[in-house]
């Protein structure tokens, strides 16, 4: 019968398969990159793999709670290198400590996505639009503080060195090419990973996704518990923004827009559902991975730079084919 | 003997254009179940929002348990203990049973920001005790079925010690075996002094399980019997407020002998399996069946809307291959589906672009240019014939009633010139006077010599319209039978055959709430 099917929680509908198809998926690429090439497989192009995850990783782990919830938020790519420029603004420009700068930095990521959040519920803007409009607005400001040029942290070169130091190669020297922002970006995502899983907030990121008149109709402040959301999304912008510009050791106001895009699609790639209610930190991790892995391999393979960006195109498209054909 | 829990006097409400609820007054007494009924827009759950504190009355009073209180919010109504299980369940399908019921009000670690999921879990699981309802609480909600999913509802209501319980027709789809189950809780509610208000559009239910009827009709109380005092005629009467319910069957036509639709073998999976059947010219057929026996899925079927892993469809004698909807179209089928809103109208397109949208080719001009008077025209004539009470051909489709709603679809097929017609479920949702309005517009195509499958879960409702019935069960074909030899009984006997069992011999076990009507 029908009602006994619908019943079982089979394995197939699982997020437990999900993961594992996007591991699947991250798992045949380092196979068939390591057979491919001699170079990719090395601790050091690991390492590599691991640095150029990270920025798109910490942007990915925002916008995964910003998915799930049933939104989208088009701003982070900018509202990150807006961070990325006012850190550099306040330790730079203004010759503050480095902390009060990175505090800076992750502020203006938070007030951006608190922005945001405010228009998505107070003005009832679609988050596509709000979030659009934040994308301009950001892109904009960054050229206005900076005036147009990029700011180095030369005179705070501490910043970049703690940044791509490695405390765990210090320990143990094999280690070395796990530089310490990748560090950063792992802590970032146990802490997403337990907001999501454990919390007050990461139930009603759910329940919001999944059904927001239901969640409202139970006496959850819906409106608040959205910008909670929004602004956790820009507060993981302001920390890529402060990791990107600590990595480059500057601030360049002309970077950011596109960088939305991976993030998305890292998320996507990674299981989580563009209609909301679905969605792992581990699975976007996992697709973050899928495209710099991806990048890195075919790079190595001295595929021309515009045919990855193909392929990742393609990758995505399959990713949520296969999902869709799995639940079907 | 007379102890009151909930009264209701006076109550106004008036939203942009409709006066929706003027004097309204009610009455609930702990462990009873209270019956509200009335056509659509009545304002029965208009009513009970404003007790459920979804709506603000704009005047009138609420007294709970002799005092005066006031429902701003659906929070406030909760923790009085008024809770209302909505039409559209109003759950997160991605969330587990117990994290649905408690939504909100989480149970906390120490650390208050924390979940104790632990404890959601025990605490849901005393709640499905108390329930005697065997449900594990880490089930995602969206893997359980409508009724189980309505338990869920419940015991999120119980979970806040509700008083009373609001519950706006919980049964509309539901199976027989289902209802029975939610009868037997609501029942062990009332012996507990719950008190019960039930809106249903399914009069027949009433008996089975009411103590009192409320009736109301356009936002007006008008009156309040023991259901044991009242015949199902006379609360139709008052609710229509004329009797225009004849309750015998209309004697159908006889049909001609001709076939226009012959399907052979059709198998998908378990869910249709080696489906055959024949309708005849001007016929309409009935397809009877317990909720979940495949006939929507032989009628998406054999409209082309799913796929099918064998079985053939002969059009007017001679084969078709059937793959896509736009096939079903071109061969003269149309499909009227149960979800109109969904599935069936352009809702915020209007009147008249939805007439015309199956039938578009027929209305283009030069350069693909539409042919602006033909459409209204054609519009024009099909509001007439199928008498569509609508102030214009411009009046976007949401905003007309359901009855009027299906009269639409209707229209469209018909401008398309399909001569074989799929209704599923065409009354549902749709109140008792618009309902016989659709079985006289059926009646007549069938006249007009058009074909028509009629999928319904309404025993009386097949048994009114059908020349022939087709029974379901589990995917087959458990049996077929004249209108002349077909009673309730004898369906429900097919509809309960399962398997290869044989249970002809048996009459079915289960009262049948499809009722007497």
């Amino acid at each position: 019968m029908e009602a006994k099917t619908a019943q079982k929680p089979s394995l197939l509908r699982s997020d437990t398969l999900q993961r594992f198809l996007a591991f699947g998926g991250l798992i045949i690429l380092f196979i068939v990159f390591s057979l491919a090439s001699p170079f990719f497989l090395t601790r050091d192009n690991i390492g590599g793999i691991l640095l150029a995850t990270t920025v798109n990783g910490v942007l990915a782990l925002g916008v995964t709670f910003v998915i799930i919830n049933g939104g989208i938020d088009l701003s982070v790519g900018t509202v990150m290198t807006f961070s990325a420029v006012m850190t550099a603004q306040v330790m730079i420009i203004w010759q503050m400590p480095v902390v009060v700068g990175i505090v800076a930095g992750l502020a203006t990521g938070a007030l951006c996505g608190t922005i945001n959040g405010f228009m998505v519920t107070k003005m009832k803007v679609p988050p596509f639009v709000a979030t659009l409009g934040m994308l301009y607005i950001t892109k904009g400001l960054s050229l206005v503080v900076s005036q147009l040029k990029p700011i180095y942290f030369n005179d705070a070169i501490i910043f970049n060195q703690t940044a791509m130091g490695s405390v765990l190669g210090s320990i143990i020297p094999a280690l070395d090419p796990i530089k310490n922002v990748v560090l950063v970006f792992f802590g970032a995502a146990l802490i997403a990973a337990f907001i999501l899983g454990k919390t007050v907030l990461g139930r009603y990121t759910f329940a919001m996704g999944s059904n927001i008149e239901a969640t409202r109709l139970s006496g959850v402040n819906v409106d608040r518990w959205q910008t909670s959301v929004y602004m956790l999304c820009g507060l993981f912008a302001g920390l890529a923004g402060v990791l990107i510009g600590a990595r480059l050791n500057s601030a360049q106001p002309a970077l950011g827009a596109g960088y939305e895009l991976d993030a998305i699609a890292a998320a996507v790639i990674g299981g989580t559902s563009l209609s909301g209610g679905e969605g792992s930190i581990l699975g976007t991790i996992i697709g973050a991975f899928v495209i710099s892995t991806l990048a890195n391999g075919l790079r190595i393979l001295s595929v021309p730079q515009e045919w990855q960006i193909v392929v990742t195109g393609t990758i995505l498209v399959l990713a949520v084919y296969l999902d869709r054909r799995r639940k079907r | 003997m007379d102890e009151v829990l909930v009264v209701m006097e006076g109550i106004e409400k008036s939203f942009p254009g409709v006066h929706a609820l003027s004097q309204c007054k009610f009455e609930l007494r702990p462990g009873e179940v209270h019956a509200l009924v009335g056509e659509n827009g009545a304002g029965k759950s208009t009513l009970m929002k404003v007790l459920a504190g979804i709506y603000e009355p704009d005047a009138g009073r609420i007294i709970y348990k002799g005092k005066e209180v006031e429902v701003p919010n659906p929070r406030a109504a909760q923790h009085l203990g008024i809770s209302m299980i909505h039409q559209e369940l109003n759950l997160m399908p991605h969330l587990t049973v117990a994290q649905n019921i408690f939504i909100g009000r989480e149970p906390r670690q120490n650390v208050k920001f924390m979940l104790d999921e632990k404890a959601i879990n025990a605490q849901a699981e005393q709640v499905f005790a108390m329930m005697r309802l065997n449900l594990d609480p880490r089930i995602k909600v969206a893997d359980l079925t409508v009724a189980k999913q309505q338990m869920v509802e419940i015991a999120k209501a119980l979970s806040f010690n509700a008083e009373v319980l609001i519950m706006d027709e919980p049964t509309a789809a539901l199976t027989d075996t289902e209802i029975d189950e939610l009868f037997r809780i609501i029942r062990d509610l009332r012996a507990k002094g719950v008190g019960v208000v039930h809106i249903s559009h399914r009069l027949e239910e009433l008996r089975q399980i009411s103590d009192r009827v409320t009736v109301m009709r356009d936002g007006k109380y008008i009156d309040t019997v023991k259901t044991q005092d009242a015949t199902i005629d006379q609360i139709i009467s008052m609710m229509v407020g004329r009797t225009i319910f004849e309750a015998t069957p209309e004697v159908p036509e006889h049909p001609s002998e001709e076939v226009v639709l012959e399907v052979k073998n059709l198998n998908r999976g378990n869910v249709i399996r080696d489906v055959s059947f024949q309708l005849k010219k001007g016929e309409i057929l009935g397809f009877s069946g317990l909720v979940g026996a495949g006939r929507t899925e032989v009628a998406r079927a054999v409209f082309g809307a799913d796929p099918i892993d064998s079985g053939e469809i002969y059009v007017q004698g001679s084969k078709v291959h059937i793959g896509s909807p736009n096939d079903a179209v071109k061969h003269g089928i149309g499909y009227l589906s149960e979800d109109r809103k969904r599935y069936g109208l352009a809702l915020g397109m209007d009147v008249e672009e939805n007439v015309v949208l199956a039938a578009f080719k027929k209305f283009l001009g030069a350069f693909g240019r539409v042919n602006r008077s033909k459409t209204r025209a054609t519009a024009d004539q099909t509001v007439k014939m199928l008498a569509i009470k609508t102030p214009s051909l411009q009046q976007k489709v949401r905003n007309l009633s359901g009855g009027n709603q299906q009269k639409v679809i209707i229209g469209k097929w018909l401008t398309a010139d399909t001569n074989i017609l799929i209704f599923d479920e065409p009354t549902r949702g749709i109140d008792v006077g618009a309902k016989s309005e659709i079985y006289h517009l059926l009646n007549n195509l069938a006249q007009q010599g058009k074909s028509i499958i009629m999928v319904s879960s309404e025993l009386p409702e097949i048994l009114r319209m059908s020349h022939r019935v087709v029974v379901m069960c589990e995917g087959r074909i458990t049996g077929e039978l004249n209108i002349a030899e077909a009673t309730q009984e004898k369906i429900m006997q097919y509809a309960t055959q399962r398997g290869e069992v044989l249970l002809a011999d048996q009459p079915a076990s289960t009262s049948t709430p499809l009722g007497d009507a």
